[in-house]
């Protein structure tokens, strides 16, 4: 039970670490062109 | 500092300390060998669809990490806990789910509470009734011990209902790509010159006709004006589709969201903002997605009846399931909030607008600038296609073949007489008389359709409608007539040929005289012809056409500006024009190319559309026959129902899509192979000449 308390908050502060990190990308605009990445590839340099 | 590049919408932003400026950049860009512009106001592009797709993204995640930790716990509780566990875990899974809810769910409460406030229902409706039901139950249940929580289904519904909408808004935006976010071609402020030669910045909306204005490197044109001063290059790719920087100099007309590069201009405003280039065409867009035509009524018709009928199917479930289950509210509950998800209309809104607006936005880019939403469906229809010659199947510019003999102070006289008038004859006549000393003239007058004349001299000469070309005219004499070529469109034989293969006849419909019809008539490919009709007899014809021969099916393309009457006399009209007259055209669309192949591959794409929107109702329809009847026998959960929702609007946007990959097919100038058999039809009537 004691176990149950201690590992659902780091369960719950992990996956939050997860979820800051993708808010983070979102908000520094790295989905906002996703055919731009597939073409990147076709650039010579 | 850090700097991003969007190669889709060709564009670098910078963020830095304010320790650069804009010239430093693009010094450094052109120095890494890239044409870099600066462009004022970039921050406006991250706005609107932008801004949409990123608040859906994060709700999307919130949901995301909601769903799997209670997930998490759910697998637990469902798997055989029960007491206190039991409790406990529901108890966690409710504090992660409420907030979750809260935040994930805005877009649909915000949507749902705005259409409640004016009395109207949407499809949000009974997708936040759903959520908020089951969230509440689950509440309840927790706090009175009792085992059927659903915190799991309220929250993974609302994550897959988010992808599908984020999603939908990644497509419809794709959709739009020809014009992808109209407000990334506005400009936000003028410049104007005020009349001491200092400046000032004014908003967009306070210009007005006749205000100078100067317009910087970078910068956006706010208004359709005219160049006063300065030369530059300008993009005006969204115009013309050309990607080549353009030259503009003194006295050309430059249209609203037109991008200048390299110099400074002053310009003249000759349109306020909301009949400039830029809002017409957003217009049309708009026109576009919510046009009149027969299916759109039909969707909306039944979207109206069907939002109250999902409330109430739901309602019955719920009491016809309360009856056989003696009393078990929460699964009568579970399956009403089931049968609310999995009757979201969404396929059937999506059915026809998403279609129209794929099409509407390859038309752009076919040059084809599409005026009126339900024209795309009657253009589907056509059998028959009637051709003005003057202008549209002609470019409309005369050269002189055959100049009768004047001497010099004639030359100089009749070309200064020519000069005076913007009819194509005498503007070719000004043409081949080339450069000539200027002369006085006085009372100029011009009559439409006659000619003009002038005092020169002492005497009077005229430039006037001859049997074969134009007469030269002095005091009454006639000293011959200039004679003219036309120019044919280029490959308008192709355009008609194309036109046969579709299975659309083809006539020429002209003022002109037998001889200037037949010469035009054999280079084009077009055996029927009718010469020297007047307006009236214009309109006559295709009225007639319409009404016995072809039903439903006559398609005119002939002078937007002019010739309005007979356009609206057919069912669909196409008129050849500049985009920049687009507002004064009374035709359902405007080819702004100066080529005419755009038309059969309009028709084509236009049969296309509607097979689409036909399979799209199709689908919608068979997704709901099928549906409904699971969810009310309670043989759906709420999750299944959040699936099966979502996948039906991607299925219609993803056929939808397949618009935008469909060629047309190559049309080479086949005659009599119709590849699409027109249905037996009466010839049609012999219209009297």
């Amino acid at each position: 039970m004691t176990q149950l308390l201690f590992l659902i908050p780091v369960a719950l502060f992990l996956g939050g670490l997860g979820l800051c990190a993708f808010l983070w990308c979102i908000r520094t605009g790295q989905f906002d062109d996703p055919d731009g990445a597939a073409e990147r590839i076709l650039h010579d340099d | 500092m850090s700097a991003r590049a969007n190669l889709t919408l060709k564009r670098v932003v910078v963020r830095h300390h304010g320790d650069l400026d804009g010239d430093t950049i693009t010094q450094t860009l052109m120095g890494l060998a890239f044409d870099a512009y600066r462009i004022e106001d970039a921050a406006s592009a991250e706005d609107d669809q932008h801004g949409r797709a990123r608040q859906l993204l994060r709700a999307l995640a919130v949901a995301g990490f909601g769903a799997a930790n209670i997930m998490l716990l759910s697998v637990s509780a469902w798997s055989g806990a029960d007491g206190s566990i039991r409790d406990l875990f529901h108890l966690i899974s409710g504090l992660i789910a409420v907030p979750v809810v809260a935040y994930s769910g805005r877009p649909f409460f915000q949507s749902a509470f705005s259409a409640l406030s004016v009395r109207r229902v949407n499809m949000d409706v009974p997708i936040s009734l759903a959520v908020l039901l089951a969230v509440g139950m689950s509440v309840f249940q927790t706090f009175t011990s009792k085992p059927d929580a659903y915190f799991d289904a309220a929250v993974m519904l609302l994550f897959f209902l988010l992808i599908g909408r984020y999603l939908d808004q990644l497509m419809r935006a794709r959709a739009r790509s020809a014009v992808t976010s109209l407000s990334e071609y506005a400009a936000r402020d003028a410049i104007e010159i005020l009349g001491d030669g200092s400046t000032r910045a004014i908003p967009v909306a306070d210009i007005e006709v006749g205000m100078r204005l100067r317009l910087l490197p970078g910068g956006r044109v706010p208004v359709d004006c005219c160049v006063v001063q300065g030369t530059s290059d300008v993009d005006r790719a969204m115009v013309t589709g050309e990607n080549e920087p353009m030259t503009v100099r003194v006295g050309e007309v430059l249209e609203s969201g037109v991008l200048n590069l390299t110099g400074a201009l002053e310009v003249e405003a000759e349109r306020l903002v909301d009949q400039s280039f830029l809002a017409e065409i957003s217009r049309m867009l708009d026109a576009a997605e919510k046009g009149k035509g027969r299916y759109v009524g039909l969707a909306d018709r039944a979207a109206e009846i069907y939002t109250p009928a999902v409330h109430l199917v739901a309602l019955t479930a719920f009491i016809g399931w309360m009856f056989v289950s003696g009393g078990d509210w929460q699964r009568s509950l579970l399956v009403a909030i089931s049968t609310l998800i999995i009757t979201c209309p969404c396929a059937l809104g999506l059915a026809v607008p998403v279609a129209h607006v794929i099409a509407a936005s390859r038309l752009f880019r076919w040059g084809l600038l599409m005026r009126n939403g339900g024209a795309l469906e009657r253009l589907a229809r056509i059998r028959i296609a009637v051709f003005d010659k003057t202008g549209t199947l002609t470019s409309g510019q005369k050269t002189v073949v055959q100049m009768p003999k004047l001497t010099a102070p004639e030359r100089d006289a009749f070309a200064a007489l020519a000069g005076r008038s913007s009819h194509p004859a005498a503007m070719g006549i000004a043409a081949a008389l080339g450069q000539t000393a200027p002369v006085a003239l006085t009372h100029v007058t011009e009559e439409p359709g006659i000619g003009i004349s002038a005092r020169w001299d002492g005497a009077s000469i005229a430039l006037g409608r001859g049997q074969s070309g134009t007469r030269l005219e002095v005091d009454g004499v006639s000293l011959g007539e200039a004679r003219f070529a036309e120019t044919v469109r280029d490959r308008a034989d192709e355009a008609i040929g194309g036109l046969a293969r579709l299975g659309v006849q083809a006539t020429i419909l002209s003022g002109d005289t037998d001889q200037a019809v037949t010469n035009i008539s054999r280079t084009v490919g077009i055996d029927d012809w009718r010469a020297k009709q007047s307006p009236k007899d214009k309109v006559s014809f295709v009225t007639t056409l319409s009404e016995e021969a072809f039903e439903g099916g006559v398609l005119m393309v002939g002078d937007g500006i002019n010739d309005g009457p007979s356009l609206a006399a057919a069912d669909v009209s196409i008129a050849p024009g500049s985009a920049s007259d687009v507002g004064r055209h009374a035709a359902d669309f405007v080819l702004a190319r100066p080529s005419l192949e755009a038309i059969p591959n309009a028709v084509w794409l236009a049969r296309r559309t509607n097979e689409i929107v036909l399979q799209n109702f199709g689908i919608a329809l068979i997704y709901n026959l099928v549906a409904v009847p699971l969810a009310v026998a309670g043989f759906v959960t709420p999750l299944i129902a959040a699936l099966a929702m979502s996948g039906s609007s991607i299925v219609v946007i993803a056929n939808s899509l397949r618009l935008s990959h469909m060629e047309p097919p190559r049309f080479t100038p086949a005659r009599g192979n119709s590849d699409e058999q027109a249905p037996a039809l009466a010839p049609p009537a012999e219209v009297a000449a």
